[in-house]
């Protein structure tokens, strides 16, 4: 298992579209990608779930990655979310 | 006549019958049904056939409203959604059923959300809803617009509704309800309809009869008088003229009638006014204020935040020159968690670039933000409140180191940095030949520059007697200004309120101003301004050197190289 923390910095925080971008990436990946903030959680295959955790501008939040591939799977999430969030 | 008042989201004046656009209200049969394979199949083409048509949609519309599309057809790929309704259907309901269920449900959380963003996405989901019963019903939404021209008036509008409806036969917009930030608000900015909504009181009587909306008084009038029909449809002449006009400038050169050619820039105030910028057919952003950084953040930004709001703007404007403005807090503008303190002259204080220089590290988080957005476009930095050659010395110290620590880091940045400061203090005006020589441009503030030279405060009513904007100390400053950095080949722009007066304009030209920094919907005005100007005439007048506009090359690598600038210009040049 692999865990990190993001600051989001993107002033409307996880919203629609780059949420979507970032569903589709997150099916590249065997491993189960999982967002959580405080007592929320959701998986990162789940559009609906992810922006219901409401994330705005400057919450941490901790993706936790596991599975086969989570090596590969932890890195390419951390790059996507410094580039869209 | 009847009059109805709502709230004006697009100006102007839109004249003719009213159509009533009514959504359908559809009644779902609640009984169960046997045949579930069915159903799930019905529900899996309405929701294939929805996601096409709004990836259509997202075609139709500019990039920024794309993303609305784009994002609808992303939800109906969201596999919770999906099973949700499934299951629905799976429990012997009829997939118009589970639709409704499944999507209100949705649209249910998103309306309990704490943040204003994702509650408004729970219109989304209902817009969604809609359009999937669309289909289920084989409702044919394109009649519901009626087929002559009309000023329509709806409930509200969802973003789909929106785009869908026929342009050509679109003469203006009025909504019961709707919001200023909802998606039917941006698109109808950006369709540039007269646009109103909150407009409760409009009944559904009023289909069919003639009416006028006026924009300029956020109302519609039902039947109205004859004078207000003569009244308003001159207005109305007047304002298609004048956006003819304007629209007519979009692409042309800013130059005089003679050849003299000045950058028009736009003054921006955050990533949102980029497509301002565009729209407005800018050359590049003269002043962007960073103070919204600080602004908008509870506590000190940090480096990676600032460089993603800066990344944005270069980006989405580049290869456009964008001009930074460093810190600008202080004096009116006061943040908590800085912690400045009560001032008896916050004017004259502890602002801008003297917090920066006081609290390095501070101001090394932005610099490095800069830096770094830097590759993304074309960016020029800009200190101010500068009143000694000193401050611009170590301003461009803390830059280089800056640099230095970036570059040791891998990281990249852009090539071709322009350095300029604001020149709003007389001392900087009076000092303005040795300031020239340590930086690429100077931008004259005329705000602050009036205030500080007429000790006048802009805000006090009690002086708007003493209070000129066009004192002759101001513009004589302004005036030494440009020459004094042309001495120096150092570029000098306007970006105060006076860059965008009508009447200086010529004034301005003929000193041999290089660039107008102006609110993005002052630029075609003001180009249309520029092109009606004719400095020839000055050339034949009595014994006035500096009456003469010095003509420059618009964009000077050649000139930045042969300027001895010290290590900065070696380094940037």
């Amino acid at each position: 298992m692999k865990e990190f923390t993001y600051r989001i910095t993107d002033p409307v925080g996880i919203h629609a579209r780059p949420a979507g971008l970032l569903v589709k990436e997150a099916k590249n990946f065997k491993s189960t990608i999982t967002f959580i903030k405080g007592d929320k959680s959701a998986k990162a295959t789940s559009l609906m779930k992810l922006m219901g955790m409401g994330i705005v501008q400057n919450d941490e939040v901790t993706i936790r990655v596991e599975g086969e591939d989570e090596d590969t799977c932890a890195a390419a999430i951390e790059k996507f979310m410094k580039e869209h969030f | 006549m009847q009059t109805f008042k709502g709230i004006k989201i697009v100006n102007g004046i839109a004249i003719g019958k009213i159509k009533i656009y009514k959504v359908p209200v559809y009644t779902i049969n609640e009984e169960l049904v046997s045949d579930t394979e069915a159903e799930i199949d019905r529900f899996e083409s309405a929701r294939v056939k929805v996601q096409e048509q709004q990836n259509a949609l997202a075609c139709k519309v500019s990039k920024e409203e794309a993303g609305i599309f784009e994002a609808h057809a992303m939800m109906l790929d969201d596999d919770d959604l999906i099973d949700s309704c499934k299951e629905i259907i799976e429990s012997g309901h009829s997939a118009e059923y589970a639709v409704r269920e499944g999507f209100d449900a949705a649209a249910k959380m998103f309306s309990e959300m704490e943040d204003e963003y994702f509650r408004a996405r729970s219109a989304d989901v209902i817009d969604l809803k809609n359009s999937m019963l669309d289909v289920l019903f084989g409702t044919d939404t394109e009649s519901l617009q009626g087929n002559e021209p009309a000023i329509l008036v709806a409930e509200d509008m969802t973003p789909s509704d929106t785009v869908k409806l026929d342009k050509s036969l679109l003469l203006g917009l009025v909504t019961r309800q709707g919001s200023s930030n909802s998606h039917t608000a941006i698109l109808a900015r950006s369709m540039n309809w007269p646009t109103l909504i909150q407009c409760h009181d409009i009944t559904d009587d009023c289909d069919g009869k003639f009416a006028i909306l006026d924009g300029y008084n956020s109302c519609i009038y039902v039947e109205p008088e004859q004078y207000l029909i003569d009244e308003l449809s001159a207005k109305q002449a007047e304002d298609k003229a004048r956006e003819a006009k304007l629209k007519e400038l979009k692409g042309q050169p800013s130059v005089t009638k003679d050849g003299y050619k000045v950058r028009l820039y736009a003054n921006i105030g955050g990533p949102k006014d980029v497509a301002a910028v565009l729209e407005n057919d800018a050359e590049g952003v003269g002043l962007f204020r960073s103070e919204f950084v600080y602004l908008n953040s509870k506590t000190d930004p940090t480096e990676d935040e600032q460089f993603a709001a800066y990344k944005k703007v270069l980006e989405g404007l580049a290869p456009r020159l964008v001009i930074i403005r460093t810190c600008d807090i202080g004096a009116d503008k006061t943040i908590d968690y800085m912690h400045l303190g009560k001032e008896d002259n916050p004017a004259l204080g502890f602002r801008a670039v003297r917090i920066c220089l006081n609290r390095r590290d501070f101001f090394k988080r932005q610099l490095r933000a800069l830096l770094r957005a830097s590759a993304f476009g074309n960016l020029g930095i800009m200190f101010p409140m500068i009143i000694s050659r000193w401050e611009v010395q170590e301003c461009k110290e803390i830059l280089e180191e800056c640099r230095q620590e970036l570059k040791a880091e891998g990281k990249a940045m852009g090539e071709n940095i322009e350095i300029g400061i604001m020149i709003e203090t007389p001392a900087a005006a009076l000092c303005a030949d040795e300031l020239a020589e340590e930086v690429d441009f100077f931008s004259l503030g005329t705000n602050d520059l009036t205030q500080y030279t007429c000790a006048i405060d802009r805000q006090s009513a009690n002086l708007e007697r003493f209070a000129d904007t066009h004192h002759p100390a101001v513009l004589k400053l302004i005036r030494e200004t440009i020459e004094a950095g042309h001495r120096h080949n150092t570029w000098v722009g306007i970006c105060g309120e006076l860059g965008a007066d009508p009447t200086l304009t010529e004034e301005f030209l003929k000193w041999g101003v290089d660039e107008l920094s102006v609110n993005p919907k002052s630029i075609l005005p003001l180009r249309g301004n520029v092109r009606n100007v004719d400095l020839s005439k000055y050339e034949t007048e009595s014994p006035k050197p500096e009456a003469k506009p010095e003509i420059k090359p618009e964009v000077k690598p050649e000139v930045k190289a042969e300027k001895p600038k010290g290590f900065f210009g070696r380094l940037f040049g």
